[in-house]
């Protein structure tokens, strides 16, 4: 009307907002929807009318954990996050206002109260939205919850048990289990676990507890188990009835680098396999290789316990080899990822070098004259099994003399000897069972984690779902160790983890660094 | 100076009564206080007009009028806008507009020289104003608000706008009006200031709701202070304190 140009751009006068006086105290204000100062407002209103200031929360000491009603408990830590948001939940009527902002004042430790300042914003009058804050207090109960009584009351009383065994003169498939339930954490919640000859017994709380472990367990090994159970106490009036519930668990007695001679009908199961295999990956599935054709098959759980064969030599009976001379290789494989090349080698007995034999060997591609290696010397071997003998009437040329089975790192290792190792593993919490009589012999254990060491050292795909950490006492200057020629196999650093520190805070995650495989 | 009052319990006084220089009009309340806080103030000195428009009691928001004349909407009734020329003096000039905007009282402000008209009300009607009630007749709004009737409350001496005014508005406004005017509130904060009270160039009526602060403005804006019916000097003023705010 006055002043105002229309230019191509509408022209927009600037816009000064103007001050009133509040209506009640008359300080000029800058106009707002209800014309009265903040201070008149809040004086006026109190928009946390109605809403809980304080209130009572349990806790239990044992396990850390808060109460929700009627039976929920919930793990949180002191000024949490979690702690938090439980806070704010326990408080009814917050629904009428809006929550802003939401924090912890301290309190000390010991006083047990929690003071959280909540900022809350509401509308009064004619649509002037307010913000308020105000404390709201707990009054922190100790009471412990019900997991913790039942274990205070009986600290041995476990629902279901998990009893796994494996009929084998060695702990590996234990050792190697171990290393996998920790990366997986599968026994997390395991009351106890007790070692035991031939095996490992699991107790946990509650049967869903024990089925998931033995769910975790039928995925990387193959096992056959059955379940029992006993009663141990009845209500007669509501008709409840209390088990301990009993799985078990046998794993199958096949391990790696073993030598089977597969019975006949399960060599013509799968395509007439040479009835001689050597056992090359344990999984669920067991996979075999025939040296002598590099084909391979896989058995799982159910095919393998359906025939039941037992193997015919094992890891204990390798001898050492010397490798004198290999010559071309005269078929090339690949197999489940791993290269085979099937060639002939002249080899002899450490123990009785004079004697060279002359065999055909599936490890052509890593066997160099001058190695070393091991393997089953069948030639001088008694080998008590059935299938074995079966075989060594009805074959003509009779059986080969010496299956070779891996490379053998000795002397590499001879100059490694007494350094520690640039990693280390964890260990399960286990209990040894004093009860039966010490049949365990420490050394003997000592050795065989010895060679399940060396064993992960010499093959990458057995690390592949273990967690290594860096051993904080090795020294990187070892360099000489790498260069000089081929050296033992290592695990490369990238695939350490980084040990945690755990302080009191507990934070989720390793800090991997990098995972290949 | 401005009293407080309220009609049946509330406080929109500027609803239920119309004040100009020449007349008074007042609603038909259930009971007679409303009626006898204007005559307590007025009684000599100009006609107090009970009346209906239309059948309602919302006379202050319906019609529009200063001490030259009276606009009425089309819903009055014949009777009615007989009764009114019967009782008014015969200076004020009563007519009956055709406006399809029929709140006259929300869409109109005006004081004796100068009136505030809603933005889409018809070339007609801005003529038939300036005839009646001979005014210079504007289209403005306030605040962003078309219903200027509602917003602001004026009279010869000064006005008081909606409080949400800016200061830009509010000089534009004043120089077109000729009087000062300032931002505020009535009623304890209420935004409608029209609606919240009336006002002549020698007494304002508002809502019992309204704080002393909003009186004191109301009082200082209008220069309700000094004024007086009759040109008589009051030898109290000097002992008052002015609290000009």
């Amino acid at each position: 009307m006055s002043a105002m140009d229309q230019d191509t751009g509408m022209f927009k006068v600037q816009q000064t907002i103007g001050s009133v006086l509040c209506c009640k105290c008359g300080v000029p204000m800058p106009p707002n929807a209800a014309n009265m100062c903040v201070n008149c407002l809040r004086s006026e209103v109190d928009i946390t009318e109605g809403l809980q200031k304080s209130i009572q929360i349990f806790y239990c000491p044992e396990c850390g954990c808060y109460l929700q009603p009627p039976k929920t408990w919930i793990k949180a830590q002191w000024e949490s996050k979690e702690l938090l948001t439980f806070c704010i939940k326990r408080l009814k009527n917050l629904n009428k206002v809006k929550l802003k902002n939401a924090e912890f004042v301290w309190t000390e430790p010991h006083s047990k109260r929690i003071k959280v300042k909540l900022t809350v914003q509401a509308e009064v009058l004619n649509g002037a939205v307010l913000e308020q804050s105000y404390p709201v207090e707990y009054t922190v109960r100790d009471n412990l919850c019900e997991s913790c009584s039942r274990f205070q009351a009986n600290p041995d009383q476990w629902v279901a048990s998990v009893q796994l065994r494996q009929h084998v003169s060695h702990r590996r498939t234990f050792f190697y289990l171990e290393q996998l339930i920790l990366r997986h954490d599968a026994a997390s919640r395991a009351i106890r676990i007790q070692q035991v000859d031939q095996g490992i017994d699991f107790f946990f709380g509650n049967k869903s507890h024990a089925n998931s472990f033995i769910e975790f367990l039928r995925k990387v090994v193959p096992i056959e188990y059955r379940q029992d159970q006993q009663l141990v106490s009845h209500d007669v009036k509501s008709s409840l009835y209390n088990y301990k519930y009993t799985y078990s668990v046998k794993i199958c007695p096949i391990c790696r680098e073993d030598l089977i001679c597969l019975p006949s009908k399960v060599a013509s199961g799968l395509g007439n396999l040479g009835p001689l295999v050597v056992c090359t990956k344990v999984s669920d599935n067991i996979t075999i290789l025939d040296p002598r054709t590099l084909r391979c098959a896989f058995l799982d759980a159910r095919q393998y316990f359906r025939s039941g064969f037992r193997s015919a030599l094992t890891s204990r009976q390798l001898v050492k080899y010397f490798v004198f001379d290999v010559e071309a290789p005269v078929g090339e494989a690949t197999v489940g990822g791993q290269k085979y090349a099937l060639s002939y080698v002249q080899i002899a007995r450490e123990s009785d070098i004079g004697k060279m034999f002359y065999v055909q060997t599936h490890l052509g591609h890593i066997l160099k004259s001058g190695d070393q290696a091991l393997g089953y010397d069948i030639y001088s071997a008694n080998v008590n099994d059935d299938e074995m003998e079966k075989y060594r009437l009805s074959v003509k040329n009779g059986l080969p003399e010496a299956i070779l089975i891996k490379k053998c790192y000795d002397e590499q290792r001879e100059r490694k000897k007494g350094k520690p190792r640039a990693f280390t593993t964890k260990k399960l919490p286990m209990e040894m069972d004093e009860s039966r009589g010490a049949r365990v012999d420490p050394e003997k254990m000592e050795n065989e984690y010895e060679e399940f060491l060396r064993d992960l050292e010499e093959n990458p795909e057995l690390r592949f779902n273990i967690s290594l950490y860096k051993n904080k006492d090795y020294q990187e200057s070892e360099t000489a160790s790498m260069t000089d020629g081929e050296g033992a196999p290592t695990v490369p650093i990238e695939e350490l983890l980084a040990e945690l520190e755990l302080s009191e805070e507990e934070e989720e995650g390793n800090d991997e660094e990098d995972m290949d495989e | 100076m401005a009293t407080r009052l309220q009609f049946e319990n509330n406080c929109e006084v500027g609803v239920f009564s119309k004040l100009t220089n020449a007349y008074c009009l007042v609603a038909i309340g259930g009971s007679e206080n409303f009626y006898s806080a204007f005559e307590s103030e007025l009684a000599d000195v100009i006609p107090i007009v009970k009346t209906s428009l239309g059948g309602t009691r919302i006379i202050g928001r319906l019609c529009a009028g200063n001490k030259n004349g009276l606009l009425v909407p089309h819903t009055t009734t014949d009777q009615e806008l007989q009764h009114l020329r019967n009782s008014l003096p015969d200076s004020v000039v009563v007519q009956r507009i055709e406006e399809r905007l029929s709140a006259l009282g929300n869409c109109i402000a005006c004081n004796d020289h100068v009136a505030l008209a809603h933005t889409d009300l018809d070339k007609e009607t801005e003529e038939i104003i300036a005839d009646v009630l001979g005014v210079e007749v504007f289209r403005q709004t306030i605040a962003g608000n078309i219903l200027v009737g509602s917003n602001c409350a004026l009279s010869n001496r000064g006005g008081i706008v909606h409080p949400h005014t800016s200061v830009e508005d509010l000089d534009e406004l004043s120089t077109l009006l000729q009087v000062p005017l300032v931002a505020g509130t009535v009623n304890r904060g209420s935004e409608v200031i029209g609606a919240g009270m009336t006002v002549n160039d020698w007494t304002a009526f508002c809502g019992s709701d309204t704080t002393a602060t909003e009186l004191s403005v109301i009082d200082s804006i209008f220069k309700l202070r000094e004024a007086q019916p009759s040109s008589i000097v009051d030898e109290m003023r000097k002992s008052l304190i002015d609290t000009y705010v």
